[in-house]
């Protein structure tokens, strides 16, 4: 039996390797992916403490993470095409037009 | 008797509630039948009141409260009213002299705007003077106080288009104001001393006190009360408000600022005639007052061009002599001079304001002369109200400027130079009476060729008032012949129930007849002055007119201070207005206003505007600098809450 506090930490490293592409990375598919990697990273804990504990809560999250996260890449993924279509480029920098 | 009294009560203020709120629709004939009614009313019942009130026998003044009206721990007042022979005599002098009044202001007013207003305002004046004369107290007849001196507002600023006569409502207000806060706290320190404000249980309570006792109290209480009077009464040095208050309507000079409220401050001073007896300095005050207004007034009025301004001032002079006939403690010779004096001042104001009307609103008597062929009626009443306050003998300003004389010499505060500056007022008075007289009515005739053909005698509606009061002017004197007449001083009698009290108070205490003197002789004395003055004006204006355009340059510069009525406008615009002013613009506008209170409503805008001009460059529209600060955010949380 894997102990939690493995499995958390794991969790921690694949968060913070989202976050920290999601901030730094300037490809537009790059930083969907560091979403999903988060969105992953959260279903892990979600299950590990499922597990843990005698409750299927975590487990039933994971299902609305993994539908949501289904959901998002479809239209998320659309709007990248859209977003390539019209800029020619997948550059997040390049659609920042609200900055002043 | 108290249902008549509320009847008495209740038609003028019918009639200015049915003119206020319907008349604009109503024609002008019903206006006036409305108006006119609601005074005929109020005088009916006034006569009726005053016979039910005889028909019973001797008895103490009729009170009846018809409801409670304050109450506040000790302090209660009821509406109450309060009826004796003294209210007698103000309840028939309002509301007759009002009557006709506004039966000539039925042709006065006649194609001018605002017709059902006028009206509106004249019955509601009725009614807050009916209010103030049968008050039977003093918060009640401060209702009344106020609600003549609203009625006098919003009447000389009738006009109001015209900015003058704004200003000079205005102005009225204002200055009266100042005597109004005199009032009401001569009213408080009266229930703070007394714990009674109501007449039924302070007078007797005043009464039963010694001389001397209270005496700082009564004093002072007396004095501010004084102070309301002289306010409302137009003395020094509070007067300056009633000349201007003659841009009102003509009517409004006459009912007003002549015969009734500029007259209340007397009536109040004697009704509290009982107080002021306690009080020997502040009756000393009222009497020197009147006495030096009196004369200062007059002389104003000696070189006044414009008719109803010398009016205004004459009436001055007048109240000047009642206050010496209140504070020498005849009060009923006061109220004498107030009853006649209303008779003929409210005729000299009508007739002024008929000859305006045939002089297409003309004032000013050197472009005058000669009126006295095209307006017959207007000359002999106009003539019959001069001799009458020039005090000749036979007419009524002769036996009651007389009584008030005699009190000036011999009265229990008298003094012989109150006698003597009163005298030689009374010579003044005839002069610049007569001035105006021959100036407007005789000589040859000044007015411009393009008035000329205009002047014509006013209609029925006019001349009728003007003819019943010049009686009254003759007949108002004959109740009270003075006894060195063979008279039986019927009228000082008749108020005997009133002024009894405070007179056999002074005399129980030695305080009598102070200067004892024939009073033919003192009658000898008003008589030679007035005679010298109408020889005067005679002699003056008719024989040889040079001879003042001589005396004016002879001495231009007393002339030209009479003239300019003693600086004393200035002076206050100088001493009051201006540093009120400046001090408003200065400090309270542009320090306080624009500083103090702007600089917080705006310092907090451009306060926010700062902050968020930083702020905003947290919004870059760099998403990932977002996520960077969302992540900021997560672990700053997460960091107290593991931390805490």
């Amino acid at each position: 039996m894997v102990p939690l506090s493995h499995i958390l930490l794991l969790s921690v490293i694949l968060f913070t390797l989202g976050t920290a592409g999601f901030i730094i990375r300037r490809n537009v598919i790059t930083v969907f992916m560091c979403i999903e990697l988060m969105l992953n990273a959260v279903n892990l804990a979600f299950i590990a403490f499922a597990r843990r504990l005698p409750n299927l809560d975590g487990q039933l999250f994971v299902f609305f993470v993994i539908v949501v996260a289904a959901a998002e890449a479809a239209v998320g993924l659309a709007i990248i095409v859209a977003l390539y279509r019209n800029r020619n480029s997948l550059a997040i920098d390049d659609v920042d037009s609200m900055k002043l | 008797m108290e249902l008549l009294l509320a009847l008495m009560l209740l038609p003028p203020l019918a009639g200015a509630a049915l003119n206020g709120i319907f008349g604009r629709r109503f024609s002008e004939g019903l206006v006036s039948a409305i108006g006119c009614g609601a005074a005929g009313l109020a005088a009916v019942f006034a006569v009726l009141v005053a016979v039910v009130s005889h028909l019973g026998p001797e008895s103490p003044p009729f009170v009846h409260s018809y409801f409670t009206w304050i109450q506040a721990g000790s302090f209660r007042t009821d509406f109450a009213l309060y009826y004796d022979r003294l209210t007698l005599i103000m309840t028939l002098v309002v509301t007759v002299v009002g009557f006709l009044i506004h039966l000539y202001s039925r042709g006065y007013m006649e194609h001018e705007g605002g017709y059902y207003r006028f009206f509106c305002y004249l019955n509601l004046f009725l009614f807050m003077m009916l209010v103030l004369v049968t008050a039977a107290s003093y918060p009640v007849m401060f209702v009344g106080w106020e609600g003549v001196g609203l009625c006098s507002y919003l009447l000389v600023g009738f006009y109001f288009p015209k900015k003058s006569a704004s200003d000079a409502g205005k102005k009225a207000f204002i200055v009266t104001r100042i005597g109004d806060a005199g009032f009401t706290v001569g009213v408080a320190l009266l229930f703070w001393t007394f714990g009674s404000v109501n007449f039924p249980e302070l007078f007797p309570k005043v009464a039963a006190l010694g001389l001397g006792d209270q005496q700082r109290a009564l004093t002072a209480a007396c004095l501010l009360l004084f102070l309301g009077a002289v306010g409302k009464s137009a003395q020094l040095p509070l007067y300056v408000w009633l000349p201007d208050a003659m841009e009102g309507p003509t009517p409004v000079s006459a009912l007003i600022h002549a015969a009734t409220m500029v007259t209340a401050g007397v009536y109040m001073v004697a009704r509290s005639n009982i107080l002021f007896v306690h009080a020997p300095e502040a009756l000393k005050t009222v009497s020197a007052v009147g006495c030096i207004t009196a004369f200062f007034a007059a002389t104003i009025a000696l070189c006044q061009n414009d008719l109803k301004r010398m009016l205004a001032y004459s009436t001055i002079s007048q109240l000047g002599y009642m206050f010496v006939g209140c504070g020498t403690a005849v009060f009923a010779s006061g109220i004498f001079h107030l009853m006649t004096h209303a008779c003929f001042k409210a005729l000299l104001f009508l007739a002024a304001g008929s000859v305006m009307h045939a002089m297409s609103g003309e004032l000013d008597m050197r472009v005058m002369g000669g009126l006295r062929h095209k307006l017959p009626v207007t000359f002999w009443t106009f003539l019959v109200a001069t001799l009458a306050i020039s005090g000749v003998p036979g007419f009524s300003g002769f036996f009651s400027k007389d009584g008030i004389l005699a009190a000036a010499y011999n009265g229990p505060f008298g003094a012989p130079w109150l006698y003597w500056l009163l005298t030689l007022t009374a010579g003044l008075t005839a002069f610049y009476m007569f001035r105006a007289l021959f100036m407007t009515f005789c000589g040859k005739s000044r007015v411009p060729h393009d008035l000329e053909h205009h002047v014509h005698e006013s209609g029925s509606k006019m001349t009728v008032p003007l003819m019943i009061l010049a009686v009254f002017s003759v007949v108002a004197g004959y109740v009270g012949i003075p006894r060195a007449l063979g008279g039986s001083e019927a009228f000082d009698r008749f108020l005997e129930p009133v002024f009894g009290g405070s007179q056999s108070l002074l005399a129980s205490s030695g305080v009598a007849a102070a200067h004892p003197a024939g009073d033919l002789a003192l009658m000898a004395g008003s008589l030679t002055a007035a005679g010298l003055g109408i020889l005067l004006a005679y002699w003056f204006y008719l024989k040889s007119p040079e001879i003042p355009e001589g005396i004016a340059t002879a001495f231009s510069g007393a002339y030209r201070t009479l003239v300019n009525k003693y600086y004393v406008d200035e002076f206050y615009n100088w001493l009051v207005v201006q540093p009120l002013l400046t001090g408003s613009r200065k400090f309270l506008w542009q320090f306080v206003d624009a500083g103090v209170i702007d600089g917080a409503v705006n310092g907090s805008a451009e306060a926010t505007g700062d902050v968020g001009r930083v702020l905003r460059r947290i919004q870059s529209g760099n998403i990932r600098s977002y996520a960077a600060w969302v992540l900021l955010g997560a672990v700053g949380w997460l960091g107290y809450l593991l931390l805490r």
